[in-house]
């Protein structure tokens, strides 16, 4: 049941399989209104698969546990339902889909997303807004949607769908992977412009680069499908400083057989 | 997608088109199955000169002679049970054709309204004509059209009040002896429409020909013939629907064009039979100098359709395009493609070809792009593209190609892909539901020939698809 007093959005023991192989291990995660936390690990601890779990991707099997937003548990929806509700999904790898239309998909999104449609002038003014906020050529919604942008079009184009579609709980995955500084900054810059008391975000990053500009609440460390460590902005710079090898190592002893199976 | 589209189709009607009138009555006393009597019969009714009364019995001793395709063209007919005897040939739903829909019989009328030709007639046509069984009911054009030479009328009509222009292209784009089913068609032709464009004249707006069946096992053979002279530039286009009824129903064309130097003509098909009609047509353009021939085949709805529009470019700088989509669900065969045949140097060739299956229906391209020797300076290129939206369904790619000729730019590529997992998740992940975010893919994959359709067009074929689609995934 939806509740007023549950957190925002809540992960308990989750357990993901994907084609067998386990790769959460029973994952805990709290994230409130207004709070963005950042989910660090390195590559091959299950951070992709959390992030395509959550929003209900088929080939991820939850094999136990919960997510839940405003204290429903989401995962016995499918897809389009969790984004009803206001879950955000801002992908690694946005997939082409020819020859439907940017302009005319965001459309259809912000109506999935509202119930019902919005009239043409409020969509076109928010349109607008949205790109100039992201420095986006309006020529761009005419465009197929992913369809020959390049890395950093990708990415502006999923910062510019969660803006419009103003979700309650927001997961980047990656979102700065292959981008270079400017383009990275003017993501994080639309992401920060999307801030505030109501939204909670996930940002899940190899990298500490990106946390140079969004600033995270709460930092946590992925490895081998559990948490392993959380703290505040500060343990950003210790992995920056370090790198992932302590936590590796303080780690693996309990946690033999760690990296098989995974990539 | 456990649904199955069969079961869908009940629920939401699938086919819009599939009601029938009962309360038609056809004017002569038809009669099922063919012979040389009934060939000479319809010549008989329609008062026709001996000329195209003897074109007729010697297409029907073609058609005699000729054993059913079975080689690299068609879809495996000799596989159906479809009995040319239990087909009734010649169907004449009035006395007298109309030039305003209040000349039409009521029942006639009321089914072209719900077809909603009268008001496209109004808004967006140059010209229209509506066949209903075996004859045009009614056809009207434009008169500062008319005035400047154009004539659009049924064929039938074209015989009487044209008959030098007919005799003169009659049968020469596509001979009677041409394959089996243009045999057919020229033994018991009936309706379909004459055009002619005097050089230099651009119709603005289609021409729009509805071909509707009524009757069930009917045999419909419309005959087109359309003449561009040099410099001139017409769009035409054709849609077709009939009944649903349990037993099967023919429909056999043949369209023959003749596109001068320097002239365009642009041929659109959005051919939405139901799904217990044979489909066998055959048609062709010649194309001369600097002229544009153009395919837009739209293959949505009939049980088998055999259809490969050809265009023969005959003198240098000749262009030609054959966009094609094909659509085919539950028991559906979609055997369609094109040919280019490059006879003279310098001529350039466009086929594109998208199809989707679904529901264990079936789609093939079938193309043919040959090249004459000292045909130098061709350039073509092929594309086929296949969607499968479900394990069930098939797609084959039948490419024939013939290049006698060294210094050509040809380039060819095909593709076969399945109803993306990763696009269904991206759009559903940002609210859209999953059937929804299927007919966004598959109208996205049909789009490069939706685009190619005027407006109106566009939308309809649109929600065509979308109608398609319906309980496809889900």
């Amino acid at each position: 049941m939806a509740s007023k007093d549950a957190p925002l959005f809540k992960i308990e023991d989750l357990h993901v399989s994907v084609e067998g192989t386990e790769i959460l291990k029973g994952v805990d995660l709290t994230v409130e209104r207004g709070e963005v936390h950042a989910l660090m690990g390195p590559n091959g601890s299950g951070k992709s698969t959390l992030a395509n779990a959550i929003m209900g991707h088929p080939r991820y099997e939850v094999t136990s546990g919960s997510v839940l937003l405003h204290g429903e548990d989401v995962l016995s929806l499918t897809p389009d339902k969790r984004a009803q509700l206001g879950l955000f999904l801002a992908f690694q790898y946005p997939v082409g889909i020819p020859g439907v239309v940017m302009g005319n998909f965001l459309r259809s999104a912000l109506k999935a997303r509202h119930g019902e449609d919005v009239p043409v002038r409020e969509f076109r003014k928010l349109l607008d807004e949205t790109l100039d906020l992201l420095k986006m050529d309006p020529a761009f919604v005419r465009r197929y949607v992913n369809e020959g942008f390049s890395g950093g079009e990708k990415k502006r184009a999923e910062v510019l769908q969660m803006a419009m579609l103003k979700p309650e709980m927001a997961v980047l995955d990656e979102t700065d992977s292959g981008l270079d500084i400017d383009a990275l900054k003017t993501v994080a810059e639309g992401v920060n412009a999307l801030r505030g008391p109501d939204l909670g975000a996930l940002v899940i990053t190899h990298y500490q680069r990106i946390l140079d500009y969004i600033t995270p609440d709460f930092v946590h460390v992925l490895f081998n499908g559990r948490i392993v460590k959380s703290g505040g902005p500060d343990l950003v710079h210790e992995l920056e400083e370090r790198g992932y090898d302590w936590i590796i190592q303080e780690h693996a002893p309990t946690t033999a057989g760690a990296g098989k199976g995974e990539s | 997608m456990g649904t199955k589209v069969q079961d869908i189709r009940e629920d939401t009607g699938g086919y819009k088109y599939g009601w029938n009138d009962p309360e038609f009555k056809a004017v002569n006393v038809p009669q099922k199955g063919l012979n040389q009597g009934v060939v000479a019969g319809i010549s008989e009714m329609k008062s026709e000169p001996a000329w195209m009364r003897d074109f007729r019995l010697k297409a029907y001793r073609h058609w005699e002679e000729r054993p059913m395709p079975t080689g690299f063209w068609g879809g495996n007919i000799q596989n159906y049970d479809l009995d040319f005897n239990d087909i009734y040939y010649y169907v004449k739903p009035v006395a007298e054709q109309g030039r305003s829909w209040d000349e039409i019989p009521a029942e006639i009328k009321r089914t072209f309204d719900r077809l909603g030709i009268p008001e496209a007639e109004r808004k967006f046509l140059s010209g229209v004509e509506a066949q209903y069984d075996s004859e045009v009911v009614y056809h009207n054009i434009r008169e500062d059209l008319q005035k400047l030479g154009v004539i659009f009328v049924d064929t039938d009509s074209a015989v009487r009040e044209h008959e030098d222009l007919v005799k003169e292209y009659f049968g020469t784009v596509v001979p009677p002896n041409d394959n089996k089913f243009a045999a057919l068609n020229s033994a018991v032709w009936s309706g379909g429409s004459f055009i002619y464009v005097p050089a230099g004249v651009k119709v603005p707006m289609p021409l729009q020909a509805y071909f509707r069946i009524n009757t069930e096992n009917m045999g419909q053979f419309e005959r087109t013939l359309i003449i561009a002279e040099e410099g001139s530039d017409i769009h035409y286009v054709e849609g077709c629907t009939a009944p649903t009824y349990s037993s099967d129903s023919l429909h056999s064309a043949v369209v023959e064009i003749v596109v001068k130097k320097g002239a365009r003509v642009r041929y659109t098909t959005i051919q939405n039979w139901s799904d217990n009609v044979f489909n066998l047509v055959t048609k062709r353009m010649a194309v001369y100098g600097e002229g544009v021939g153009e395919w837009v085949d739209g293959n949505l709805g009939s049980k088998l359709t055999m259809k490969y529009p050809s265009t023969y470019l005959l003198e240098p700088g000749a262009h030609g395009e054959i966009l094609s989509l094909a659509m085919a669900g539950p028991g559906q065969h979609q055997d369609a493609g094109g040919k280019v045949i490059h006879a003279a140097p310098h001529t350039t060739s466009v086929i594109n070809s998208k199809s989707v299956s679904k529901g264990s229906g079936r789609t093939s391209y079938r193309g043919h792009l040959k090249v004459y020797p000292g045909a130098k300076g061709v350039k073509s290129t092929v594309r086929c593209d296949a969607l499968l939206l479900d394990e069930e369904s098939r797609s084959d790619t039948y490419p024939l190609m013939d290049i006698d000729e060294q210094q050509v730019t040809i380039g060819h590529e095909a593709s076969v892909s399945k109803l993306g997992e990763e696009q269904l998740f991206y759009l559903m992940s940002r609210g859209i539901d999953e059937a929804e975010a299927a007919k966004m893919i598959v109208n996205g994959f049909v789009e490069p020939i939706v685009k190619e359709l005027p407006m109106e067009y566009a939308v309809e074929l649109n929600r065509l698809v979308e109608l398609q689609m319906e309980g496809a995934v889900g």
